[in-house]
C-alpha cells in the first residue's frame, strides 16, 4: 500500500467515523474503544463486506457475550478489559517520530538480524519517508500465481471477489463457537489471508505474507483461510523473524486450513511477537486457534512453527484426519526466555482408516520463564490402524525456569497404535565446555547445543526461513547464561 | 611456552592436584603416566579452564600470559588444545558445522581473517587422508554415535585441522585398535614441529614407541613423583607403579 493511498483512506476513514455517529470523545485518528453490535455492523460496512459476513460475525458476537473467559493452569495474565480495546484500529499504525524512540535493545537486534534500516522503522513502527522498492517484485509474483490459476490475497479483497468460496469455507473448521478467543476473532477479524488452490495445481513458489499486495500490518485479529482442492500443494510462511512490536496486546488470529483428496499443505510460522522487556513488562499476548482438516484421503497437513516471541503464548496448531490414510504432522520449537509463558501443543484427532500423526517438539525455557507441551491424540472408533508418534524434548538453561509436558492419549478402537517419548535434560556442562575448549565462547555454544537439539524440526523449515530461525534462536537465548 | 607451577587444585572442595610443576618448551613431547585416579586428567580439564575444576593455588604461565585469567575459549584462541579422554556427543550439529564456527572463532580470536568455505573444505580433505577419516564421519553430529575409536580419531582430526600451539591429549591411544593406534601416532608426529609442543597423558609405553618423548613424568596422588626420559617409561612397563609408590613414602 502506497503513502498516499493509506492517507486517502485515513482520511476516508475519520470522515465516515462521523457519519456513523461517533461521538466527540474521538480523536481524529482514533476509533472509539469497546465493543457492540455497532462496532461490529461499523467494521463490516467500512469493509464493504457481503451480508452473509455480517451475519457471521454478529452471531459470533452474541455467542461471545454468553462466555465467561477461560483461565488456563499454566499461563498467567492480568485480566483483559474488552472495552479497553479499539476494535479497529487506524489503516496507520501509531507512528514514533524516529528509531530514538524505540527501544533500543529491539534495535540491537534489528542490527544482528542484518534488517536494512528502513525495514527497521517498518517493523518499529516509525514513520518511513523512503518507499519500498518492492511493489515491483510483488507484482511479478502476483502475476505468476495468477497464471498457475492459484488465489492469494488479503481476506477483505476475497469477500469481495470470491464471495462464494468464503462463504464455502470460513468457519467450517473452527467454528465460532470453537472457543472463547475464537469467538471473539469470528465477531471481529480485521483481515488476514486467503488462499485457493485449484485441482491437480502445485503452487509455484512459497507463499508468504510477505508478498500479499496490499499486506496491511499483522493485525491484531487476523483471519487465515487455505484451501487445497484434490491433487494440489500449496506451502504457506507466515510471520516474520524479526520483532515486531504492535500497541495491541492481545493477538487472536484464527486459521482454517482445508485439504481435499490428496492434497498436501505445508504451513510455516516463525513467531515473534515482542517478549517484553526483561522485567516482563510490556509484551504481546498470542492466543492463536489453528486447526486443519485432511477431509480427502491421502491427504496431508503439515505444521511447522518456531515460537520465539510474545510474553504469553497459546496456541495448539491442530489436524483433523476425516480422509482415510491422511496425515497430520506438527513439528515445533518453542523457546523462551525471561518471563515468557508459554503453552503450546498439538491435537491429532484421527477419524479415517490407517490415518498417522507425528508430533515432535521442542522445549528451551531459559531465565524464569515457563514452558509447556500440551498434546491430544484421539483416535475415534471408526480409525481403524490409526498411528501416532510423538516426540517431545524439553531443554532447560539454567534452574528458575519450567518445563512441563502434558499428553493426553484417547483411544477408541483396538488397532491403533500410539507411541510416545519425552525427555527433559538440562544444557550439558560438559557439552559446552566441549566446545568452548574448541575456542567457540560461552553464548555461541549455547546457540549451537539449542540448535541441534531443534535440527529435526529446523530441518522442516524451507531453506532461508530456516538460516533466519537459527539466527533467531542464538539472539532470542543472549543473555540467558550465567 | 607452558610452564606450571606448584599447582594445587580441587573439586569439590576435595583437593586433587597438591602441588605440580612442569616447563613445556617448544618442540618438545611429554609424556605423563600414572596410576588409575592420579590426577591426569584433572591437571588436563585444569589446564584447559573446565568449571568444576577450581586451581587454589600455584600458577600457570602460557604463550606469556596468566592462563587462569582466561576464559576457556579464550585458552583455545592463545593455542591450547585438549584432546578429551571422553569425547563428548553433540547431537544435531554437524561434525563440519562446528569445526568451521571453531576454527573461524580461534582466527577472530587472534585478529585473523575467517577463513573462507574453499579453503576449508581443502583443509579437511587434506587432514581427513592423514588419520583416516571417513568422508560420512564429517557429516554427522559431533561424536554422537561414534564407535570409541572413531570418537578418538575425531580427536586427532580436530588437532590437526585446528593445529594450536600445544596438544594435551588425554589417553587419545585407550580403546584404539592396533591399525588405529598407528594412525593416530601418525597423525600426532604430523602435527609435532620445532615450534609446538604436545602432553601425552597414557597408561601404555606401546604409544611411546610411536611418538617418541623428550621426557616422562609420573604423577601419584596429585603429584609429579619421578621425571626422566623415555627408558623411565620401559622401567614402569616392567615394573608396574609399587616400586615407586614404596621409593615415594
Ligand atoms: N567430579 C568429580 N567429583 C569428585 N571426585 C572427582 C571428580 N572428578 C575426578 N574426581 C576424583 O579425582 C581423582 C583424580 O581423577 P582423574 O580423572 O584426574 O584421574 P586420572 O589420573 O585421569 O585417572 P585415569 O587413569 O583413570 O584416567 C579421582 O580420585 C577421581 O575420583
Ligand atoms: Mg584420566
Amino acid at each position: 500500500m502506497s503513502e498516499e493511498s493509506t492517507l486517502a483512506d485515513l482520511q476516508e476513514y475519520t470522515d465516515t467515523d462521523y457519519k456513523w455517529g461517533f461521538t466527540t470523545d474521538i480523536e481524529q485518528d482514533t476509533v472509539a474503544k469497546g465493543l457492540n453490535e455497532d462496532v461490529i455492523r461499523f467494521i463490516s460496512k467500512k469493509k464493504n463486506e457481503p451480508e452473509f459476513l455480517l451475519d457471521f460475525r454478529l452471531e459470533a458476537f452474541r455467542y461471545w457475550q454468553t462466555l465467561e473467559e477461560p483461565e488456563w493452569a499454566k499461563v498467567h495474565y492480568p485480566k483483559i478489559d474488552y472495552q479497553d480495546i479499539s476494535y479497529y484500529s487506524e489503516p496507520k499504525k501509531k507512528e514514533l517520530k524516529s528509531l530514538d524512540e524505540v527501544d533500543p535493545e529491539l534495535l540491537e537486534t534489528y542490527n544482528k538480524l542484518g534488517i536494512p534500516l528502513e525495514e527497521q522503522k517498518m517493523l518499529a513502527g516509525v514513520a518511513v519517508d523512503a518507499v519500498f522498492d518492492s511493489v515491483s517484485i510483488k507484482t511479478t509474483f502476483q502475476e505468476q500465481l495468477k497464471d498457475a490459476g492459484v488465489i492469494f490475497c488479503s481476506f477483505s479483497e476475497a469477500a469481495h471477489d470470491h464471495p462464494e468460496l468464503i462463504k464455502k469455507y470460513l468457519g467450517k473448521v473452527v467454528p465460532y463457537k470453537d472457543n472463547y478467543f475464537a469467538t471473539l476473532n469470528s465477531a471481529v477479524f480485521t483481515d488476514g489471508s486467503f488462499v485457493y488452490i485449484p485441482k491437480g495445481v502445485r503452487c509455484p513458489m512459497e507463499l508468504s505474507t510477505y508478498f500479499r499486495i496490499n499486506a496491511a500490518g499483522t493485525g491484531q485479529f487476523e483471519r487465515t483461510l487455505i484451501v487445497a482442492e484434490d491433487d494440489s500443494y500449496v506451502s504457506y510462511l507466515e510471520g516474520c523473524t524479526a520483532p515486531q512490536r504492535d500497541e495491541n496486546q492481545l493477538h487472536a488470529a484464527v486459521v482454517e486450513l482445508i485439504a481435499f483428496d490428496r492434497a498436501e499443505i505445508k504451513y510455516s510460522t516463525v513467531q515473534n511477537w515482542y517478549p517484553g522487556d526483561k522485567e516482563g513488562k510490556g509484551g504481546i499476548y498470542n492466543f492463536v486457534t489453528k486447526r486443519g482438516r485432511c477431509d480427502g484421503e491421502s491427504s496431508k497437513i503439515s505444521w511447522t512453527q518456531v515460537e520465539t516471541g510474545s510474553a504469553i503464548t497459546w496456541k495448539y496448531p491442530s489436524c483433523i484426519l476425516r480422509g482415510d490414510n491422511s496425515v497430520g504432522e506438527f513439528y515445533s520449537v518453542a523457546m523462551t526466555n525471561n518471563f515468557q509463558q508459554a503453552d503450546t501443543g498439538t491435537k491429532m484427532v484421527h477419524i479415517g482408516k490407517n490415518t498417522k500423526s507425528t508430533i515432535i517438539s521442542k522445549g528451551i525455557s531459559a531465565g524464569r520463564s515457563d514452558n509447556s507441551y500440551r498434546g491430544l491424540v484421539r483416535a475415534t472408533k471408526g480409525a481403524s490402524g490409526a498411528r501416532n508418534y510423538s516426540q517431545c524434548d524439553s531443554l532447560l538453561i539454567g534452574d528458575q525456569c519450567g518445563a512441563h509436558t502434558f499428553p493426553y492419549i484417547d483411544v477408541h478402537n483396538t488397532s491403533t497404535s500410539v507411541e510416545h517419548e519425552a525427555t527433559t535434560s538440562k544444557i550439558s556442562e560438559d557439552q559446552l565446555f566441549y566446545l568452548q575448549q574448541r575456542g567457540i565462547d560461552e553464548e555461541d555454544a549455547i546457540s549451537m547445543v539449542v540448535n541441534g537439539f531443534c535440527k529435526e524440526v529446523l530441518n522442516e523449515l524451507p531453506m532461508e526461513f530456516a538460516v533466519e530461525a537459527r539466527k533467531l534462536l542464538a539472539i532470542s537465548l543472549e543473555g540467558s547464561v550465567g | 611456552m607452558l610452564s606450571i607451577r606448584n599447582l594445587k587444585a580441587a573439586i569439590e572442595d576435595k583437593e586433587i592436584l597438591k602441588g605440580i610443576s612442569l616447563e613445556v618448551k617448544p618442540g618438545e613431547v611429554h609424556a605423563i603416566m600414572g596410576p588409575n585416579g592420579s590426577g591426569k586428567s584433572t591437571l588436563a580439564q585444569v589446564l584447559a579452564g573446565h568449571p568444576f575444576y577450581e586451581a587454589t593455588e600455584g600458577d600457570i604461565e602460557f604463550q606469556g600470559k596468566d592462563l587462569l585469567d582466561l576464559d576457556p575459549n579464550e585458552r583455545a584462541g592463545e593455542g591450547l588444545f585438549l584432546g578429551f579422554q571422553y569425547p563428548v556427543e553433540i547431537p544435531g550439529v554437524s561434525n563440519t558445522y562446528f569445526l568451521r564456527n571453531a576454527l573461524n572463532a580461534i582466527l577472530e580470536y587472534r585478529e585473523e581473517e575467517p577463513m573462507d568455505a574453499l579453503t576449508f573444505k581443502k583443509l579437511l580433505k587434506e587432514k581427513m587422508e592423514v588419520v583416516g577419516m571417513k568422508d560420512e564421519l564429517l557429516k554427522r553430529p559431533v561424536n554422537t554415535g561414534f564407535s570409541g575409536g572413531e570418537k578418538k580419531r575425531n580427536e586427532i582430526f580436530q588437532l590437526l585441522v585446528l593445529n594450536p600451539k600445544l596438544a594435551i591429549l588425554d589417553e587419545t591411544d585407550s580403546g584404539l585398535d592396533i591399525d588405529a593406534l598407528k594412525v593416530v601416532s601418525d597423525g600426532v608426529n604430523n602435527f609435532r614441529n620445532e615450534e609446538n609442543g604436545v602432553v601425552l597423558v597414557t597408561h601404555y609405553q606401546r604409544l611411546l614407541n610411536y611418538i617418541q618423548p623428550d621426557f616422562v613424568h609420573v604423577l601419584m596422588e596429585g603429584k609429579i613423583v619421578r621425571s626422566g626420559g623415555k627408558e623411565l617409561a620401559l622401567e614402569l612397563e616392567e615394573r608396574g607403579y609399587d616400586w615407586l609408590r614404596e621409593e615415594v613414602n
